[in-house]
């Protein structure tokens, strides 16, 4: 094995050392997808079992079981909850992106009086505790009727995604050198064409961070779904809550098979967005 | 700044057209662009945000139609003096403390494992982000069942060294510790990825420079590693901090606060008071008093960001 560096170059030696510790973060995940593959006595044997016969069966149930309440089996829901959840994160983030991108090239390059301040409140909002404005919010969609219907939960996500938008967008921004936007307009170009041909351009990476920054926050947000997500609009996190009330027990299979198959989207996302995602989770404070 | 619309399109009386061109100069630029997050902002987070303030001062639950009546500052009092919150405050100070602290050593020593250029890098990197990437109430419910005295992973592995059930979440302590892990396990990836950007960013001739001096590992760590990851550390703690502070989906699922009320955190007991025992205004004021903590908090994250960006400029 190479001398000891902070950074550096290391062989394979390394990966086997950091493949077995990594297994062994990743053992809990690994568990859950193994269970996705078992029966449900082998789900709960004693002692558990980590070599089995694989099932389909779960993955099956997800989309098509018979419930105590229907009956007979039939087809589930969970189409529709899959599409659900990446319609409205998917949404949400990238509207949240177009509007943060929007402020923080105000923010950016055309200050207001008190510009740090704004950004402070801004800010704040996104850090409050959701349990501060759950109570209003819940009565406000009932007044309005935006319970249960798409605009109403991905307006909310939208708001919740518009901060980290700004802050990270706006770092981005800052970064950039204003020569060469002067230098377009001394070439004629328009505000418009110095925005979407000058500056638009060099920050794509960057917009890509806050994609997939937004993505994994808001993919799996639970409580504001719980309450103001109806029938038709129900996402994943709710619906595999849903799957392990009333009925005998949890359904540890299904359960597993749920999260599994949720997993997998935001997984092949942050795969691909990976380098990005190193810039995007430090706010943007880290220069290349 | 962005309240301004509504007065921009009486001032314009001469046409769209007129109306456009006003709305487009230059010195308007910044608000107009800044306008359509505002007002999003301002809807769906300040307005309700300045309701439940007002909400606080009055006697009013969500159940009930009778007309609220104004109490003033009677909540925040009854809040203030009920020795409940102070002591759920404790309880989320210790899960808070313990949580982050682990969160912060197990980051730490992830990043310096991933600082390298290694092979299969990339997928082993993916293993370890995993757990940010699952749900809550997957996390809470999985680590439920590893925790179960019978079924559960834990408890078997440690019956067999100790040849009798293994109950974790029975006592105070082993519930903290239960809740501490599962939250630390689901965010060390968080706290990995801001110190490997901070590693990352260490210039490499540092170290060759190091080298040649033949400083020890301590040494070179004190003197080069450490002053390029120490805001970026305490960016991660304050917002770790934070947001362990809101902590509620896995304790609710695990615990439900209990033994007792040993792991009731502040969020999960002002979620009681607003869903279980319908005291709508006093959750309300107990809300407020968590917002306040979470200003300060956020008050020195931003004073944290701001040396980080003054350090790197």
């Amino acid at each position: 094995m190479a001398r000891p560096r902070e950074i550096g170059k290391a062989g394979w030696g390394w990966t086997l050392f950091a493949g077995l510790i990594s297994l062994v973060y990743f053992f809990p995940v690994l568990w859950i997808v193994l269970t996705a593959f078992k029966t449900r006595t082998d789900a709960l044997a004693v002692p558990a079992k980590l070599f089995f016969t694989p099932t389909m069966q779960n993955f099956i149930n997800v989309f098509y079981r018979e419930s105590i309440t229907a009956g007979a089996a039939q087809a589930t829901e969970f189409p529709l909850y899959f599409f659900n959840s990446i319609f409205v994160s998917g949404t949400s983030v990238a509207l949240a992106i177009v509007l943060g991108t929007l402020a923080a090239y105000a923010f950016s390059r055309y200050p207001l009086r008190g510009n740090d301040t704004y950004l402070f409140i801004i800010l704040t909002t996104r850090m409050m505790p959701p349990i501060v404005v759950i109570i209003p919010i819940f009565l406000m969609f009932r007044l309005t009727g935006l319970s249960g219907s798409y605009w109403g939960i991905i307006l909310l996500y939208t708001a919740f995604n518009i901060p980290f938008s700004i802050w990270l967008v706006k770092s981005f921004f800052d970064e950039l050198n204003p020569e060469i936007e002067d230098a377009a307009r001394m070439d004629g170009a328009n505000e418009r064409r110095v925005f979407f041909g000058v500056c638009l351009p060099q920050i794509l990476a960057g917009l890509a961070a806050t994609f997939v920054f937004g993505l994994i926050l808001t993919w799996n947000e639970f409580l504001f779904a719980l309450l103001l997500t109806g029938v038709e609009t129900r996402t994943v996190p709710v619906a595999m809550a849903r799957t392990m009330g009333g009925e005998v027990g949890v359904d540890y299979g299904l359960l597993a098979a749920i999260v599994t198959l949720f997993l997998v989207p935001i997984f092949i996302v942050t795969y691909l967005l990976q380098n990005q995602l190193l810039r995007g989770v430090t706010f943007g404070t880290v220069k290349k | 700044m962005a309240a301004a619309s509504p007065h921009d399109r009486m001032a314009a009386p001469e046409g769209a057209g007129g109306f456009l061109a006003w709305l487009m100069a230059p010195e308007r630029r910044g608000p107009l662009l800044v306008a359509p997050a505002v007002i999003v902002l301002f809807v769906m987070n300040i307005f309700p945000l300045l309701w439940s303030f007002g909400l606080s001062f009055f006697n009013y639950r969500a159940n009930r139609q009778d007309v609220p009546d104004f109490v003033g500052l009677r909540f925040y009092e009854r809040v203030l003096s009920d020795p409940d919150v102070w002591d759920r405050f404790q309880t989320t100070a210790v899960i808070v403390g313990s949580s982050v602290v682990l969160q912060l050593v197990i980051g730490f020593l992830l990043a310096l494992m991933f600082a390298r250029e290694f092979p299969l890098r990339r997928i082993l990197l993916m293993l370890v982000l995993a757990p940010m990437m699952l749900s809550f109430v997957s996390v809470g419910v999985f680590f439920k069942l590893y925790y179960e005295p019978t079924f559960g992973l834990l408890s078997q592995f440690v019956s067999t060294f100790t040849g009798e059930p293994f109950v974790l979440l029975g006592t105070p302590t082993g519930a903290i510790v239960g809740i501490v892990v599962a939250d630390a396990w689901m965010w060390s990836p968080f706290v990995m990825l801001l110190v490997l950007a901070g590693l990352v960013s260490v210039p490499k001739y540092l170290y060759e420079a190091a080298e040649i001096d033949r400083a020890s590992w301590w040494r070179r760590f004190r003197t080069i590693t450490f002053p390029y990851i120490k805001s970026l550390l305490l960016l991660a703690v304050l917002f770790r901090t934070i947001e362990t502070f809101k902590l509620f989906d896995i304790v609710y699922i695990i615990t439900e606060g209990g033994p007792g009320t040993a792991t009731e955190t502040i969020a999960v007991f002002t979620y009681r008071v607003a869903f279980q025992f319908f005291r709508t205004s006093q959750s309300s004021a107990l809300a407020y008093i968590i917002l306040f903590v979470v200003i300060v908090l956020t008050n020195l994250y931003l004073y944290a960001v701001k040396r980080r960006e003054q350090e790197v400029a």
